[in-house]
């Protein structure tokens, strides 16, 4: 007598996409330790199969206690692969989790050829219940035979009654339609649950040679018996035709990249199908008649619209008398390149009679966006501190030396970068302007651009850092740090000492600004 | 007389498709089972149809009106063009959407507009539109609204409650094609409404300090689209304007529409075959630099006047150029150098890192992987396979051009 693992047997499933009837034959005969090689893996062949074994046996208590662990990844593409039509996929799957037993990362190993072979035709199946999803099309039938409860074949008599489609139109209680489907695989059960969580306040039957589908807003009924096509119409195809020829560009032919997305095994059941020989075949003559088609006279109210929108006084180049008036003008400055990549100028902020300016180097990132200085990290850093000293901003002005903000985009950021001295000069043009229509009395320059750009001179920060310069117009020139310079040092230690100097800093600002 | 709704659909649909985005797919997952309305969105998108042109069809991608007071030279629907003119109501719109939506030909609605009278009356139609959808219809597709350049905040901010996306496009890679071309329209409102669009969706993200959630907005992000070759601009300033929109206003996608010959087409533009070939590469090169760790200046560096290479991918092109950093060895170079050999998409460059830990791997291994030896041989260096001299070889480029080809005249 052979050893039980040799024996032959052969085992015969339904084969419909149930992973149960699957799961329960291949832990039986793993139990008894039956080599892959010595089963017979067969589908049973309409009700009556004359070579089925006998239906398996119970699993007896004692199998139980050996209970089989295999990894979770295997049985998520075991519940896939068992929707397949390749009557091998019985025995692959068996093969696999017999490996499994000593190759626990079997699964990982994706270039052997079982696991090659199971990733196929998981892909495949995955592929076809994507295609369900896109290529089900809906008919209306008529809302006068019910289908509560009713198996899905019963359904297969139905006369579509023609149903009013028009705009404003309204149908009183749940909606019905039936679809046609012809999927590879067994995959109607699958993805019967898209529909129902999709097409929620419809009855909806959809139909296929492997099994149908019905939902009547309470149950959802799945059988695997094959339906036949009923062959209905529905007059919304007509206008979806109408859509899908007119959304077609002709200068574009792609005839591979679509049939390779809508394969030709589809086309029978799609509306719109029967379109594409007629739009594949008129696209060049259509895209040579628009060539020849020369440009005419515009049309009447070309000319009433460009009248409209003529502007309405002419543009004023002189220098700006208000800082409203600047900072309107400044909106639309091309006074450097910069704002080709800039979102907006961010122009200064504060009462215009303030008697304290601060003037930072350019707006960052969320400036940019929300188009007012000193609003980002940088910004907060500012107010803490200076909240800490009582120094209120709302009373000061505040600016930036170059008005755009200049950076390097680093995947999904943006990076800083330095305005150069061409940009600081342009950009000097406004900051003048702020300083002689404010008339401040205090200017304080935050890091080495502002400094450079009150001087109209590079200055290093080091010899102006602290002190108190005066300037030829009558104003005083206050130095200290960029407050964005605070939290780029990487070092806990020193940023906390250089935070105390530019604390300091701005306590001598607030000195001296309540003397003025 | 008034033309019938299939007269103004084929008008308005005709009108819409020189859009190329037609996505569905990453905005919040939800579905009808607890309403008991209508509609689903599930992660991926999904496309219902492809017309030859190759393009999905995900969407219903109309023209709420395609009469506009703009005078855009590259718009079929400008205010000088001869081109039908057509108009739908709001009611329609929401009709066509759920009709089609039943009959499972789509995923939800693109909706698009000329503008009429004023950009914030525009604006509110189309925002009348998605509220009547999501509100009274109990809606729960996908919703793309394009934003009319210049319509206020507060509109806009509707907008994103009901739509899955919002999207305005900058059109042109450059300010001064803009101008030139479109001269109603301000680059920099432009670059306004999208960077307003990225401050609202963040705040939004933001939970609340009552409730402490999140509230939808735009869930699919923001999106935008650049026409390609209707004006000068090269290849690299192109993608120098995309990694700017990517970084600054966090866009999910850039798209590129080649230009493509419109009726009646103003005399300042090209009247030539669309150039698909290039748009392909710029969405090849686009995809390096948001997934596979290439910086634009290196995708175009080494190509003449900025123009991406036609026969050749932008990743081959670049890795022929920089010989020096090949052959990499496949069981054990890091992920960074496996995404740039050509051959290796993210899946394979995924498998072969899962797979190595096992295994040492072979040139078998990639072949059963369905990797084509031929692009990738020259590249890597395998269990059993060195490539010897083949990297340095003088004609390495000609393995990889396209054969000859018998020209077509147009």
């Amino acid at each position: 007598m052979p050893s039980p693992g040799l024996e032959r047997q052969t085992v015969t499933l339904d084969g419909k996409g149930d992973f149960g009837e699957w799961r329960d034959a291949a832990r039986r005969l793993l139990v008894a330790g039956t080599l892959p090689t010595a089963v017979d893996w067969r589908e049973k062949h309409g009700t009556t199969d004359l070579f089925a074994d006998p239906v398996p046996a119970e699993r007896k208590p004692e199998e139980a206690q050996r209970d089989i662990t295999v990894p979770r990844a295997f049985m998520t593409l075991a519940e896939t692969v068992i929707c397949h039509s390749d009557p091998g996929r019985f025995g692959l799957l068996y093969r696999t989790l017999w490996r499994l037993q000593a190759e626990r990362n079997l699964l990982d190993i994706v270039s052997d050829a079982d696991v090659v072979r199971l990733n196929a035709m998981e892909k495949s199946v995955r592929r076809d219940s994507h295609k369900m999803k896109a290529f089900v099309r809906f008919k209306e039938i008529g809302a006068d035979t019910p289908t509560t409860g009713a198996p899905a074949t019963d359904v297969m008599e139905v006369i579509a009654r023609p149903v009013s489609l028009e705009p404003g139109s309204m149908t009183i209680g749940r909606r019905r339609f039936f679809a046609w489907f012809e999927p590879d695989h067994f995959i109607v059960a699958r993805v019967a649950l898209f529909f129902q969580r999709r097409f929620t306040d419809m009855d909806w039957i959809i139909a296929t040679p492997k099994g149908s589908a019905a939902w009547d807003g309470t149950t959802l009924t799945v059988t695997s018996e094959p339906a036949d096509d009923p062959k209905l119409t529905d007059d919304a195809d007509t206008l979806w035709r109408t859509y899908y020829s007119n959304i077609f560009n002709p200068a574009r032919l792609k005839v591979k990249a679509m049939q390779s997305e809508m394969p030709k095994k589809y086309w029978k059941n799609l509306p719109e199908a029967e379109l594409i020989p007629g739009l594949i075949a008129g696209a060049e003559e259509k895209v040579r008649a628009m060539a020849k088609q020369a440009m005419k006279d515009p049309p009447a109210f070309h000319a009433k619209v460009r009248e409209a929108a003529m502007p309405k006084s002419e543009e004023n180049t002189a220098r700006p008398g208000t800082l409203d008036a600047a900072r309107a003008d400044a909106r639309d400055c091309t006074r450097c390149p910069l704002y080709c990549k800039a979102t907006q100028t961010v122009f200064g902020e504060g009462p215009d009679d303030a008697k304290v300016m601060f003037v930072g180097e350019q707006p960052g990132d969320q400036e940019d966006l929300a188009g007012r200085p000193f609003v980002g990290p940088a910004g907060k850093m500012f107010d803490t501190i200076a909240g800490e000293v009582d120094l209120d901003r709302k009373t000061a002005y505040v600016t930036n030396a170059v008005k755009h903000f200049k950076y390097e985009p680093r995947g999904k950021r943006r990076i800083h970068q330095k305005p150069n001295m061409g940009e600081i000069r342009a950009c000097r043009w406004w900051l003048k302007l702020e300083l002689d229509l404010i008339q401040p009395k205090l200017v304080v320059a935050m890091g080495a651009t502002a400094l450079t750009s009150v001087m109209d001179h590079a200055e290093r920060l080091g010899d102006y850092r602290s002190r108190k310069v005066d300037l030829d117009d009558g104003r005083t020139l206050y130095t200290t740090v960029h407050p964005s310079y605070l939290l780029r040092i990487p070092d806990e230690g020193r940023k906390r000492e250089e935070i105390d100097r530019f604390r300091e800093d701005l306590k001598t600002i607030k000195t001296l600004s309540d003397k003025l | 007389m008034k033309k019938s709704l299939k007269e103004r659909l084929a008008i308005l649909s005709d009108a819409a498709k020189y859009d190329a985005s037609c996505a569905s797919s990453g905005t919040t997952k939800r579905n009808s089972s607890a309403s008991g309305g209508l509609g689903s969105t599930e992660g991926s998108g999904i496309c219902h149809a492809y017309a030859p042109d190759g393009r999905c069809i995900s969407l219903l991608k109309i023209l709420m009106t395609n009469f506009c007071i703009y005078d855009c030279a590259y718009c079929i629907n400008r205010s000088s063009s001869n081109v039908e003119r057509a108009r739908f109501s709001v009611e329609e719109v929401v009709w066509l959407t759920l009709e089609f939506y039943r009959r499972n030909y789509i995923e939800g609605l693109f909706l698009s507009s000329g503008i009429i009278r004023s950009s914030d009356h525009t604006m509110e139609e189309m925002v009348r539109i998605a509220r009547e959808l999501r509100v009274t219809h109990n809606f729960r597709g996908y919703i793309h609204l394009k934003s009319i350049p210049e319509a206020s905040p507060a509109l806009i901010e509707e907008a994103g409650l009901y739509a899955d996306r919002l999207s305005i496009n900058i059109e042109l890679p450059t300010d001064a094609g803009l101008t030139r071309y479109a001269p109603e329209k301000r680059p920099d409102g432009i670059r306004k409404s999208m960077g307003d669009l990225r401050l609202k969706i963040e705040e939004m993200r933001d939970p609340t300090l009552q409730t402490k959630r999140t509230r939808r907005f735009a869930p699919a992000g923001q999106s935008t689209q650049m026409i390609v070759g209707a004006d000068q601009a090269n290849d690299s300033v192109i993608l120098g304007t995309s990694a700017r929109l990517y970084g600054s206003y966090g866009l999910r996608r850039v798209y590129y529409s080649a230009f493509s010959p419109i009726p009646d087409a103003s005399r300042n533009l090209p009247l030539v075959k669309p150039p698909l070939m290039r748009e392909h590469r710029l969405y090849q090169a686009d995809w390096l630099y948001r997934f596979y760790g290439f910086g634009i200046d290196e995708i175009t560096r080494d190509q003449p006047d900025g123009m991406l290479d036609l026969d050749l991918d932008p990743k081959l092109a670049w890795a022929l150029s920089n010989r020096h950093r090949f052959p990499v060895d496949i069981n054990k170079a890091d992920r960074e150098m496996l995404l740039r050999v050509p051959g290796f998409g993210t899946k394979i460059v995924r498998a072969i890192l899962t797979a190595r830990r096992h295994r040492t791997l072979r040139l078998e291994d990639l072949v059963r992987l369905k990797v084509s030896l031929k692009k990738v041989q020259a590249f890597i260096i395998a269990e059993g396979w060195t490539p010897s001299r083949l990297i340095d070889r003088p004609d390495l480029r000609t393995m990889f051009e396209p054969k000859p080809e018998q020209l077509v005249l147009l």
